[in-house]
């Protein structure tokens, strides 16, 4: 491309530059044709009218007489949402460090936090949903089978969620290097203070992109509490669908739900941004050989 | 290189004019209404009835293997099956997908469907074979066992399938205080009944009896109310096929088969006291 | 019986990783106020030996005191001793999620209980001594190798410790940052830190040290003050050692 370092003193740099127009040409082109390819689709009218049509668009985001308003059932889902998360965010890290703690005192406590997690990222939500949504009112235990279904629904997502999110915490806490944990101590904090001044600080600064793509699942998956029988996002634009025969609904649901996901997305990007830079130091600064937390004849042992 | 690109999407867009063409001339066929000759139907598979219905399929309106189902719509579909000369073929399909728009893979679905303006937009019916009537399950000696009115189930947690003609008669008719709890299946509603979730169930009025005498123990049938919509067999939309099985069921009805049918597997069924409004 | 003259004893110390064994039966006594360099190649032992006084690697046989206190004694509060220890590594450690301050006052607050005020006054006046003052608020990765060491001195130094371990703090610098650092190290030993140093550079330990002791193959294999040892070393692998070093032109 010796074209480009000609064209660079000319006019607009982006503009000038035959590489840019060449790709973003061909790029615009390429989505014309995509659109032409569909617009010439058999049925395309069909499914226009079925899943983007805007007056029934409109209707069920506020609902019918007889239809419940989608955008009023997604603020149920928000609701489990958040509820869930906030116990997720605490329970997951609980047993994450209950498997870590040493001694042979706690292998009871070790071995149930193992168990749990294997048990509730095998089984199937759905599952887990019915036999606590169905199973335990089924049991006629007084109080706690007397719940609301949304409170079995709120159980069951944080049971099945704090299992996968605990491995998630369990993998940052590992990646800290042992170095961390040597200095930490090698100042007098005992193991519980260095866990939570030096390294849970950072493994939960590293696993911000696996924890909030486990949100998001869990945020989408709020929509299977519908099996118990309340009318969320989700049910209510099946209602309304099978009422109408018009699947807009289901595009409103949907998109109610990429909007919810978004602010979450930004939100952590600015968070790795803001933290990229503090990630590698404490050792592998500029004038410093070697690597960035560990001399090359550390040798390996344990701490207490 | 902009030429070579240009080159490549010209192909793509032949390509994509070409493929809309020829899909096109597929849709010609179904065209044609009216006019259904019962010596040669115009079945999915030539010299067989394909008929779906959902599983589990509830007595009484099913029974037996569901190879070979008897019960009341099992026994009217293997009629219609005999009166025009064909095997019965029996597969599965949802509730929720019956009445939805759309091309089927059977001849007709039979499974307590009822006849609705809206539904019938999306696909078409047979006549009418059954006049249903909402029925409404609770437990025993609970608050809303003394109903007599639709008024007096206004204050209680009433629980439905999705899609049906039942969560539509709560929403219009009833109009409860809090909202009706939505569930997948049947079998959901039941199992929420069960463990006390709702109060009461409402689906058509033969289920109820029957859940009453062999599905859940302690549950009381409280009434019935009727309705303007009795039940229908649903065909893909413009089915050619509509036309023989009105005129099979014109004759079962005149003959008094349909009549004899219902005796056999429904009287039970049927004494419920009505609700009034 | 030890009098309070000796910061620290260690008595036989032995300690295996598996079947590898590094340290075969190493004593070594340290006066108060006194400077002891420990030299010899990679894998002699002396990281292990100094992490073993820090009671980071438990030790297989041996014992250590320090002060009037065994450490190594069944029941020992490791945390409070290590309090007591101060130790600064080859990579410096610092934690990269706070500032410079911060890792400075954590020890001193939530180990020592200072409040926030008390450790901050330290912290500040412990940087303005060797001249970080301005590196505060700085994080880490803003500072250079030599000054992320000092730092990391620094907070050894804030737990206000009875003894101080220095493990190769300079090897991994770039040549013009280390003087800097042993210059930091020169000031304390001037005011009279009890130090036990690992180090390479040899002149440094020439200069700094009331005693060297030469590790090889996990035991001391001679020690004596840094003329004796550096000029008319009596041990035949001492001064086989020393012939290496001088030939690699770092002393």
């Amino acid at each position: 491309m010796g074209d480009t370092k000609r064209s660079a003193g000319r006019g607009s740099r982006l503009l000038g530059n035959r590489a840019v127009l060449v790709s973003t040409t061909s790029t615009i082109l390429f989505f014309i044709a995509v659109a032409v390819v569909v617009a010439l689709a058999p049925g395309s009218d069909i499914v226009g009218e079925r899943f983007l049509n805007w007056v029934h668009l409109k209707q069920s985001l506020l609902g019918t007489a007889t239809a419940p308003s989608v955008a009023e059932a997604f603020l149920l889902n928000v609701r489990m949402f958040m509820i869930a998360e906030a116990i997720i965010l605490v329970l997951a890290l609980v047993i994450a460090l209950v498997r870590g703690v040493p001694g042979p005192v706690f292998f009871p406590f070790r071995a149930v936090a193992v168990v749990y997690t294997d048990i509730f990222r095998g089984v199937p939500l759905i599952l887990v949903l019915y036999m606590i949504g169905f199973g335990v009112p089924g049991l006629g235990l007084g109080y706690v089978s007397t719940r609301s279904d949304i409170t079995y629904g709120i159980i069951a997502l944080v049971l099945v969620y704090s299992a996968y999110v605990a491995e998630v915490y369990r993998a940052g806490i590992d990646s800290v290097h042992q170095s961390q944990t040597a200095a930490a101590r090698s100042l007098g904090l005992s193991r519980w203070q260095s866990m939570r001044f030096v390294v849970l600080p950072q493994a939960v600064r590293r696993v911000i992109p696996p924890l909030l793509n486990d949100f998001i699942g869990l945020q989408k998956d709020t929509a299977l509490v519908s099996v118990l029988g309340s009318i969320e996002a989700a049910r209510a634009a099946q209602i309304y669908g099978a009422e109408q025969f018009n699947y807009s609904a289901y595009v409103v649901a949907a998109l109610l739900f990429v909007l919810v996901t978004i602010p979450l997305a930004r939100f952590t990007d600015h968070l790795i941004a803001r933290d990229r830079r503090r990630r590698e130091a404490g050792g592998a600064a500029p004038g410093a050989l070697g690597t960035a937390a560990g001399a090359p004849h550390d040798v390996p042992g344990t701490i207490g | 290189m902009p030429r070579k690109l240009v080159a490549v999407l010209a192909a793509l867009l032949v390509l994509a004019v070409a493929c809309g063409e020829a899909s096109d001339d597929s849709a010609g066929e179904s065209g044609a209404q009216g006019g259904c000759e019962l010596s040669d139907p115009p079945t999915l598979e030539g010299g067989t009835l394909t008929v779906a219905t959902d599983r589990p399929a509830y007595p009484p309106w099913f029974e037996g293997s569901p190879k070979d189902y008897s019960g009341f719509e099992g026994d009217l579909a293997a009629a219609i099956a005999e009166r025009m000369d064909l095997d019965i073929k029996w597969v599965v399909e949802p509730f929720n997908k019956s009445y939805a728009p759309g091309a089927k893979n059977y001849d007709f679905d039979i499974n307590q469907i009822s006849i609705t303006p809206e539904r019938a937009q999306a696909v078409d019916f047979s006549d009418g074979y059954f006049n249903n009537n909402q029925g409404f399950l609770a437990a025993e000696g609970s608050d809303i066992g003394g109903a007599t009115s639709l008024g007096d189930l206004e204050g209680a947690q009433l629980g439905a399938q999705v899609g049906t003609t039942s969560l539509a008669f709560i929403n219009e008719r009833i109009q409860p205080e809090s909202d009706p709890k939505v569930f997948d299946t049947t079998n959901d509603v039941k199992s929420a009944l069960e463990s006390g979730q709702i109060d009461a169930l409402v689906t058509d009025v033969v289920t109820t009896v029957y859940l009453r005498d062999f599905e859940i123990k302690g549950t009381e049938v409280i009434g019935q109310y009727p309705t303007e919509e009795p039940f229908g067999m649903v065909f893909e939309k413009e089915s050619p096929l509509v036309d023989c099985v009105n005129q099979v069921l014109e004759e079962l009805k005149g003959d008094g088969t349909l009549d004899g049918l219902q005796e056999k597997w429904l009287q039970d069924y049927l004494g419920v006291p009505e609700l009034s409004d | 019986m030890t009098e309070m003259a000796h910061a620290l004893r260690v008595q036989n110390l032995s300690k295996s990783f598996n079947d590898n064994s590094v340290l075969r039966g190493i004593s070594l006594d340290v006066a108060t106020h006194e400077v002891v360099c420990l030299i010899g190649a990679s894998g002699s032992g002396k990281s292990t030996l100094l992490r073993c006084i820090n009671l980071l690697e438990p030790v297989n046989a041996g014992r250590i005191w320090l002060g009037d206190e065994e450490i190594t004694r069944a029941g020992i509060d490791e945390d409070r001793v290590r309090q007591r220890i101060g130790i600064v590594f080859q990579a410096f450690n610092l934690f990269p999620h706070m500032t410079v301050l911060r890792n400075i006052t954590l020890g001193p607050r939530e180990a020592l209980g200072l409040s926030r005020s008390e450790a901050d006054e330290r912290a500040r006046g412990l940087l303005e001594r060797f001249g970080l003052s301005e590196k505060s608020d700085d994080y880490p990765d803003r500072l250079s190798g030599g000054q992320q060491q000092r730092v990391a001195i620094v907070r050894a130094l804030a737990m206000d410790p009875e003894l101080i371990l220095l493990d190769e703090v300079t090897s991994a610098l770039d040549p013009e940052l280390i003087a800097e650092v042993l210059n930091l190290i020169r000031e304390l030993a001037g005011r009279g830190m009890t130090m036990v140093i690992a180090t390479h550079e040899m002149s440094f330990a020439r200069d700094i040290a009331d005693r060297v002791c030469f590790l090889d193959e996990g035991v001391i294999a001679e020690a004596g003050p840094p003329d004796q040892i550096f000029t008319a070393p009596s041990h035949p692998r001492t001064q086989r050692f020393l012939q290496r070093i001088i030939a690699a032109g770092r002393m």
